[in-house]
């Protein structure tokens, strides 16, 4: 077992099965960012995916909404040890916006307005496991959480999750983003806890 | 292997309380010895584990409070109501006793002294901890890099490392703002920061500072939104939050 600290006892122990190691239950949403929360009026709102060929495609705020979105209810792990269980979003599925596209890209580095980036499997999008997410708790995604739209990768810690997100970037080689670059895990999955390089 | 030399810089070490000092009634600042230990730079957090004696753990994320100085690190914990971290460490942990402690962690949130430009550091509470390590990370490498800190607290009594921001340091123009209670003697009416107080007690924006911003959510994101406003560079204004969390 290693180390003991002498008289800690901790908190009674949840034993709940979804909370994964290393995590504790929040009530509240923290926030976790490295700067100034980008102001993104939804008027000049533009999202685009681009393939490693080069080929772009782009949507208005208008065209997104105008796509099928799905109501999700998930549990959500932060890095910073806190997980949040149950909550609600809506949101665009990855799947309906690059399904349909011809690529051999296995990677995708997600870009957000005010410059951040983070790297992720283009596996780990699809098949309904992540989305662009503009509803939290039945009203519009505030800024500070990331609106107007961010990604949600519900499986992976939240920083894996770009806020303000403007764009996805499919590549045939992994690149780390802005976090893994400063020595947090490229993939970053809380029940391996992988929350650094080397984990 | 290149992730044996990785999971090594991130490995969990084993440190032991040396000694501690009560910067505020809930507030203590704890000092390790921690063999081993790489180096970091201000700004740079740490996690701490502990383990009970079932081998239930439970581990938080805490700054630095100095700048590297060989096996010793230190860092403030703020005791939050009902934390099981947090409780414990200002409260039964003795001199002596064990803890792991792992990182640095964190490159992004870093004073380092060669940079050149001014800096603002703004606290709100407890978010003074990582700014402390810049102020003194500035002092250990004797560079006259001109510094302004504002610390925002609620009352004069929750005020950290108070002797040593007491200490006139030239190049360092410290401001206090209080949001609920004055010291006494101080004219005035408690208020939060804002954008007359950044106006007035931050560099302006054509000096190109390099901004530090910590403390709660809400405070971070309103100084942060200010100093935009008032005409810095997004790139420049840097921000750690914390949640009102447990711990």
């Amino acid at each position: 077992m290693g180390v003991v600290t002498p008289g800690f006892r901790g908190r009674a122990r949840s034993g709940n099965p979804r909370l994964p190691p290393g995590q504790y239950l929040a009530e509240d949403f923290p926030v976790l960012s490295a700067g100034p929360t980008p102001r993104v009026r939804t008027e000049t709102w533009q999202f685009d995916v681009t393939t490693e060929a080069g080929e772009k495609h782009s949507w208005s705020w208008a065209e997104l909404m105008a796509l099928p979105s799905e109501k999700f209810t998930v549990d959500i792990h932060c890095v910073t040890q806190w997980s949040k269980l149950d909550t609600r979003w809506r949101g665009v599925a990855i799947d309906t916006l690059i399904g349909g596209l011809d690529t051999a890209a296995d990677y995708v580095m997600a870009r957000s307005y005010g410059g951040y980036t983070t790297n992720l499997p283009l596996a780990d999008l699809l098949e309904g496991q992540a989305w662009i997410a503009y509803e939290y708790g039945g009203k519009p995604l505030t800024p500070e959480h990331g609106g107007p739209a961010r990604l949600l990768v519900p499986h992976l810690y939240l920083w894996k999750s770009a806020k303000w997100v403007r764009g996805l970037e499919l590549k045939t080689r992994d690149e780390p983003g802005f976090w893994e670059t400063a020595g947090y895990h490229d993939y970053g999955d809380p029940w391996r806890e992988q929350r650094y390089q080397g984990d | 292997m290149a992730r044996t030399a990785v999971s090594g810089r991130l490995a969990w070490r084993e440190a032991r309380l040396a000694d501690f000092r009560d910067e505020t009634p809930t507030a203590r600042t704890l000092v390790f010895d921690l063999p081993g230990w790489p180096g970091h730079l201000a700004g740079q957090h740490v996690d701490v584990r502990l383990t009970a004696a079932d081998g239930y753990r439970a581990q938080r994320s805490y700054s630095l409070a100095t700048p590297a100085d060989g096996d010793r690190v230190e860092i403030t914990v703020q005791r939050v109501p009902d934390g099981e971290v947090s409780e414990h460490l200002t409260g039964p942990y003795a001199v002596g006793d064990s803890v792991e402690i792992r990182g640095p962690i964190g490159g992004w949130f870093v004073w380092r002294p060669a940079a050149p430009e001014p800096v603002l550091l703004v606290a709100g509470g407890s978010g003074i901890v990582p700014l402390m390590a810049m102020i003194r990370a500035r002092r250990a490498a004797g560079v006259r890099t001109p510094f302004k800190l504002i610390y925002s607290m609620r009352t004069p009594a929750e005020q950290y490392y108070a002797a040593e921001l007491r200490t006139p340091v030239a190049g360092l123009d410290v401001t206090y703002v209080y949001t609920r209670e004055l010291p006494e003697g101080r004219t005035g009416i408690p208020r939060r920061v804002n954008v007359a107080t950044l106006n007035t007690a931050a560099w302006p924006a054509e000096f190109g500072a390099t901004s530090f911003v910590c403390g709660p959510t809400g405070f971070v994101e309103t100084v942060a939104d200010i100093l935009v406003a008032l005409g810095h560079d997004p790139h420049r204004v840097r921000t750690e939050r914390f949640g009102p969390s447990r711990d």
